[in-house]
């Protein structure tokens, strides 16, 4: 899923400079480079909770990716993002001081009636500007922060972030089990063994206040948080990826995600949740994606804001339609991320991400 | 007084020499004129540069009062221009920055022979009397020329060398003027050699050589 | 197009006969070029480091917290702050030394490339862009600008080793570093600085606009508003206003060169032109044609000027950037790095140049008539108009000079009055010389020494250029070679004084004064210990320095004082007074007897100034204020400096001693005999790159009379010819002709002592005053004077010998054809 972003933080720390990088041959990620000494991605692993919640030194790149669906008190639609990413410079455990070999990078979004607003800010690892604690569950940068309030895990965040004209504070109480992705929280990223450790919580109510230009608005909505890790996430015909994570009406839940392959069929993958948490994975067949209609975005680019889902083992067929088809994310590497609506053979809200356009 | 023997001068040119004297002879006694005529080119202005030490000779010798030019250093040469004779040009070769008094007086002062009597009768004569203390500039061709010739004359010198003195004025004042100027040369007891196109201005003087192509082609008296 | 063409070769056939005046004029425009470009490009060159400086460390208007105390701030004060929500980015600064002969000192800047604010520029690149794999991971990075590296004598790629044997990242070449600065990552840094988990400074984004800063900080951190114009570049802008006057006058100099030989060229071809015109040739057509000759010539000097410029730049370099780094701790590049841009300007200069020399001729050439006119040139009526009108203009400067002086309050005024008053005074000097010569005419005598001074008179409107050249160049000389050698005497008179102290020690820290404080007084020969404390502040928006020292004999018998009230000193130990610097006093514009605002650490504090000392090259203001009151208001003053009295025999033992025993690095520990010759040697080089351009300015000048002699030698002909011819032989009028411009540069020489004593005293009581707030005892040096004197006689000898021996050697033929009899 949020892979992207991931990848794109990568990038950004090591590669330097490509505020517009376009798909290479070489894959989107330019991560088709081999993982060297970092800890690999296998399927043998058991996640253990809480201390997978904290950081990985070792592997490559993490995340913690929080996306809320919000109305205000006047039923406007509005959307908050949330993200914190990790990138290692090199292999090994994290030390303290600036020698650490860790980046961190934060992401805020607030998508609403008003437009889409982005914040991002940069820290060094090892001198306390970032990190993460796994008990109590703390992830910080700068004033931005998500944090356990009482009980144990991520039940009960409190999550907060600011930017230029923007800012919001909201609580996360979850009302459902951690969810593990793909085998056990395995999930493959194409069909060559490219994998991450993924799972999420999905089952967020969310209330709190949020700030636009001055103006505060009582919001209340759902959150999805995800959590992913990995060392070399991409394969290297790997070009961008489109993720979606839906909140059905009824209390199922959808992730679905394409990795767009440069030489055509791209790698699809799923996770059915059930209102009850039960989950099934979803194999590339059991997924239909189609976008719809595409829109330019202030840098020229064109994005599908509007797409057909069909998963027909669950008698899915919907339309993503995005609420503000705008929500280009003006970071050092850009990419879309917003709240979009369901219509169709199910209603509901969600997230959509799509990077590599 | 002046004695001019087989004088020859040849010019460089990029051509080569060029003969502009052959062999020239002629003698003038004190107080006596002589008229230089010829066509343009047959050597009349070289012979008075010449006889006024302006130039060295070639060949040949001038002797004056029996006393030969070559020998004499640049010194000596100026020395013989300052107080042996007196210059007198088409274009009158005035100092431009004194004024007509001191124009008048300079060389009889450079000479050391100051009259003031004769020169304030060469200004009353030439008609400069009241224009004594302006500078050249403010004159007319007339009255420049006339400047030129009371400057040669105010040192009395032994020998006046003419150059066309009239050349550049029109007929009726080179007339007066060159009336004047023999007076005032008759007055002054001096010598005078005289370079003129003129057959009607030759005809006044004592003398008249003919030169041709650097040759005396005749003489008359 | 056609028209032009014919009409160009005609006009240009010119120089083919004259290749003397084409010489001239480009040898004006080349010269004046030359000087002017070399001038720009060490202000240029000056500049753009300081830009670059200033961008590594600051930035335009940064906003920054600086520690309240000391150098430095914890670690954890940056933390706190990023995560109160404060875009701070930590910067620590120190200084590295290397291996050589003195051993080399560096800057050391540590940056965090994350969180620096956008926009700024670190090495001429935006943070955004910076190569972070390389910068921050291993083996990293140390960036160096291209002539530093060249300092250390490495290459790029090398790791660089320091004196304490410390290993750099592996040296990466940045054209746009400023100079004398290496920049690694913070964390680097701080190891090669040994200082773990401190910093010098957080910089802010230009448009923060700050909360208040959080209680537990506001103690230790001060929040410095971006400050109001960059104070390098304020600082020095005296000293490259004083090297722009002078490639100004140069310049100038220059362009008179061309001037009198462009006016030459038209009144030669005064005859062509009516021809040409006669032809069928447009008016428009001739001018055309005129200007563009003008251009082609102002190319080709402006492109030689330019090349020339360059290499008169880089040789006075050296000295420009050590005087620079001297006075005000600013680092300049030892090779110069040109844009584009300064070459363009060079040449537009020398157009410029040209154009303004030319002005005068092309008018001259559209209004001549058509017709020749057969008058004789009334030059005496020209002449006496023309004198008169110059001599009105010069008093009409000259009561601009008067009123700048009285009511000017800058040193753009104090130029204005140096430039009013050499202006005037050239434009005098024709009516002067031809007033002097009129004098002399009434005394003379005989017919040759009446024509020896009216003929000078008649050349004087075409060497009055010159002249007025050699005038200014020689007052310059005069008035610079005077304020320096009195500069010169004073300095050392007040360094003598004023270092009466055998050694001088700068702690590194407050820990290692005290430590030294504690070990000195056990030692045996130390007859006084004399610990100093220092505050930066700013008043009125100056960098200020407030010094507290203790109460002892060295500083009442030694410290030499310009005014004083009666008990001063008894006053200033008692803490009830404070001593102004000369030039704080002036920039304040407080007096003795006034009483001065501090605004201290305990509020704003009052001080009745009790005395004003001298403080020659400190570019900052300076306080002495009684150490115990200076603490009382700002308790953590740090001790900044150690003075010690010390039997003389001890000196030398006791130095080693120190160094050895506390690491004393060279500047940090310095005796009485050391401290002298190194201020004596920034004095000494800053005014190297002046007196070089001053005895250039001179040559120009010598070069200028030497041409218009040149020009004037052909026109002189018609002149002397009828002299010779009247029976003055050649010799003795070409030693005539030499004597009259000997007479005619003596006596501008005689002007010119005057005028440039007269500039000294503008220089000493005007423009030092404003440029740098000191004003100095005017001396007069007579044998300087003399000196210079001689030198501008033989400047004029040198320049008249070469046309006067063509004239002797002339030809009677050429003063023949002066006749042209068989025309």
């Amino acid at each position: 899923m949020n892979a992207k972003a991931c990848w794109l933080l990568s990038l950004t720390l090591l590669l330097g400079a490509c505020e517009e990088t376009t798909p290479t041959p070489q894959g989107f990620a330019g991560l088709g480079q081999a993982s060297d000494a970092f800890l690999a991605v296998t399927p043998q692993r058991t996640l253990q909770f809480p201390a997978d919640h904290g950081a990985h030194s070792g592997y490559r790149i993490e995340w913690w990716y929080v996306t809320a669906n919000l109305t205000d008190e006047q039923g406007r639609d509005w959307g908050a993002q949330w993200t914190l990413f990790r990138s290692a410079l090199r292999p090994g455990a994290d030390q303290a001081g600036w020698y650490s070999p860790n980046l961190w990078m934060g992401h805020a979004g607030l998508s609403g009636p008003f437009g889409h607003q982005v914040a991002e800010t940069l820290a060094r690892g090892g001198v306390g500007q970032a990190g993460v604690e796994a008990q109590p569950f703390h992830a910080w940068i700068d004033d931005w922060s998500l944090r356990s309030t009482h009980g144990s895990g991520l039940d009960h965040l409190q999550m907060q972030a600011r930017g230029e004209g923007f800012a919001y504070h909201l609580q996360l109480d979850s009302e459902g089990p951690l969810v593990l992705h793909g085998k056990q929280g395995y999930s493959e990223k194409s069909g060559q063994g490219q994998a991450s450790y993924y799972y999420s919580q999905p089952f967020y109510r969310v209330s709190g206040e949020i700030e636009r230009d001055g103006q505060r608005y009582r919001v209340s909505g759902q959150a999805w948080l995800d959590r992913e890790w990995s060392s070399q996430p991409l394969a290297a015909q790997q070009q961008g990826w489109d993720w979606f994570s839906l909140h059905l009406q009824g209390g199922a839940k959808l992730m679905l995600f394409q990795v767009r392959q440069a030489d055509g069929e791209p790698y699809r993958a799923g996770t059915w949740i059930a209102a009850d948490g039960q989950t099934r994975a979803l194999s590339a067949e059991q997924i239909h994606l189609t976008p719809l209609h595409w829109s330019n975005q202030q840098t020229g680019r064109k994005v599908p804001t509007q797409w057909r889902v069909e998963v027909p083992t669950y008698q899915l067929s919907v339309e993503v339609q995005a609420i503000e088809t705008q929500a280009w994310m003006t970071t050092r590497f850009p990419y879309w991320e917003g709240p979009v609506r369901l219509s169709g053979s199910h209603q509901g809200r969600g997230y959509l991400e799509m990077t590599g356009y | 007084m002046l004695i001019v023997e087989d004088l020859h001068k040849s010019f460089a040119t990029a051509q080569g020499r060029l003969p502009v004297l052959r062999g020239v002879q002629l003698q003038l006694a004190a107080g006596t004129s002589l008229a230089l005529m010829g066509e343009s080119g047959s050597g009349k202005s070289t012979l008075l540069h010449l006889i006024a030490g302006l130039e060295r000779v070639d060949s040949g010798r001038i002797l004056i009062h029996g006393q030969p030019l070559n020998g004499h250093n640049e010194a000596e040469l100026a020395r013989w221009r300052r107080e042996g004779i007196g210059l007198v040009f088409q274009q009158y070769n005035l100092i431009s920055s004194l004024n007509v008094a001191a124009n008048l007086a300079f060389q009889a002062r450079l000479a050391g022979r100051q009259d003031a009597q004769w020169q304030s009768h060469l200004s009353e004569r030439l008609g400069l009397a009241p224009l004594l203390q302006r500078y050249p500039e403010q004159l007319s061709g007339g009255q420049q020329q006339r400047l030129a010739i009371g400057r040669a004359l105010a040192a009395r010198p032994q020998l006046v060398l003419a150059d066309e003195p009239t050349g550049s004025l029109d007929e009726t004042s080179s007339e007066a003027v060159l009336e004047l100027f023999l007076e005032l040369v008759r007055e002054a007891g001096s010598s005078l050699l005289m370079v003129t196109h003129s057959a009607r201005l030759a005809a006044r003087l004592a003398h008249r050589l003919y030169l041709h192509q650097g040759r005396v082609q005749a003489l008359e008296d | 197009m056609d028209n032009l063409r014919v009409c160009l070769l005609a006009l240009l056939s010119h120089w083919r006969r004259h290749p003397l005046q084409f010489f001239s004029i480009l040898v004006g425009l080349w010269l004046a070029t030359t000087l002017w470009t070399g001038v720009q490009a060490l202000n240029s060159q000056a500049r753009s480091d300081y830009a670059r400086a200033s961008a590594v460390l600051a930035g335009p208007a940064q906003v920054q917290l600086i520690p309240r105390r000391g150098e430095r701030i914890p670690q954890s004060a940056y933390i706190g702050l990023r995560r109160a929500g404060w875009p701070v980015s930590p910067l620590l600064e120190g200084r590295l030394r290397f291996a050589g002969e003195p051993p080399i000192s560096v800057q050391l800047l540590g940056i965090e490339p994350l969180t620096l604010p956008a926009g700024l520029q670190v090495a001429g690149q935006s943070s955004e862009r910076l190569d972070l794999a390389s910068f921050l991971g291993e083996p990293g990075q140390a960036w160096i600008a291209p002539d530093t590296l060249q300092r250390l004598g490495l290459q790029a790629g090398d790791v660089a080793l320091t004196l304490d044997g410390q290993r750099l990242p592996p040296l990466q070449l940045q054209a746009q570093l400023a100079p004398g600065v290496i920049v690694v990552d913070i964390g680097r840094a701080q190891a090669l600085l040994h200082a773990p988990d401190q910093l010098s400074r957080l910089l802010l984004p230009g448009d923060f606009s700050a909360p208040a800063l959080p209680p537990t900080l506001l103690d230790s951190l001060q929040l410095q508003p971006a400050a109001d114009g960059d104070d390098l570049q304020r600082l020095t802008d005296s000293f490259h206003l004083n090297l722009t006057a002078l490639g100004l006058l140069a310049f100038i100099v220059g362009l008179f060169i061309v001037h009198a030989a462009i006016g030459l060229a038209l009144e030669q071809r005064r005859g062509l032109l009516r021809t040409l015109r006669a032809c069928g040739v447009s008016l428009a057509t001739l001018l055309g044609t005129l200007g563009l000759e003008l251009g082609l010539l102002a190319l080709l000097g402006g492109l030689a000027g330019v090349a020339s410029g360059y290499l008169l730049a880089s040789l006075l370099l050296p000295d420009v950037a050590a005087s620079l780094r001297g006075l005000y701790g600013a680092e300049v590049a030892g090779q110069l790095s040109l844009s584009p841009l300064w070459w363009l300007t060079g040449l537009a200069i020398s157009l410029l140049g040209a154009l303004l020399a030319g002005a005068s001729s092309l008018l001259r050439a559209a209004r001549l008539p058509l017709l020749a006119l057969a008058q004789p040139q009334a030059w005496r009526v020209a002449q006496g108009i023309w004198l008169k009108r110059q001599a009105l203009v010069a008093c009409a400067l000259l009561l601009v000079a008067v009123a700048v002086w009285r009511y000017g309050d800058s040193l753009l005024a104090g130029f204005a009055l140096l430039a009013s008053l050499l202006l005037a005074a050239a434009l005098l000097l024709p009516a002067l010389l031809d007033g002097s010569l009129a004098l002399l005419a009434r005394l003379c005598r005989g017919p040759l020494s009446e024509w020896f001074v009216a003929d000078s008179r008649q050349q004087l409107p075409a060497l009055s250029l010159a002249l007025m050249a050699l005038l200014l160049a020689l007052a310059a000389s005069v008035g610079v070679g005077s304020m320096t050698e009195g500069f010169r005497q004073t300095f050392s008179g007040w360094l003598d004084q004023r270092l009466a102290a055998e050694l001088y020690l700068a702690p590194r820290d407050g820990d290692q004064a005290n430590a030294v404080i504690g070990w000195l007084e056990d030692q045996p020969g130390v007859e006084a210990i004399l610990p100093q404390r220092r505050v930066e502040l700013r008043l009125q928006g100056r960098p200020a320095q407030l010094q507290g020292i203790v109460d002892h004999p060295t500083y009442r018998q030694h410290w030499p004082l310009l005014e004083a009230q009666a008990n001063a000193w008894d006053k200033l130990a008692a803490g009830q007074g404070v001593m102004l610097s000369e030039q704080l006093a002036r920039h304040l514009r407080i007096t003795l007897d006034a009483t001065l605002q501090l605004p201290s650490e305990t509020g704003v504090q009052q001080l009745p100034v009790v005395a004003l000392y001298a403080d020659y090259g400190n570019p900052k203001g300076h306080m002495l204020v009684n150490v115990d009151w200076l603490r009382q208001h700002w308790s953590q003053a740090p001790i900044s400096n150690i003075s010690l009295r010390v039997a003389p025999e001890q000196v030398a033992s006791l130095k080693s001693a120190l160094e050895q025993r506390f690491v004393l690095e060279g500047a940090r520990l310095i005796d009485q005999q050391g401290l002298k010759s190194w201020s004596t040697q920034i004095f000494e080089r800053t005014f190297a790159a002046t007196a070089a351009l001053n005895s250039l300015t001179l040559g120009v000048a010598g070069v200028a009379l030497f041409i218009s002699l040149l020009t004037l030698g052909q026109s002189r002909l018609s002149q002397l010819a009828p002299l010779w011819a009247l029976g003055l032989s050649r010799p003795r009028l070409a030693w005539l002709s030499l004597a009259q411009t000997l007479m005619l540069s003596s006596l501008t020489v005689l002007l010119a002592m005057p005028l440039g004593l007269l500039l000294a005293w503008c220089l000493v009581a005007v423009v030092n005053v404003q440029a740098f707030g000191w004003r100095l005892p005017l001396h007069v040096f007579p044998v300087q004077l003399l000196q210079l004197a001689l030198l501008g006689l033989l400047t004029s000898l040198l320049a008249a010998a070469g046309p006067l021996w063509q004239l002797a050697r002339q030809s009677p033929a050429d003063l023949l054809r002066q006749f042209a009899d068989e025309r």
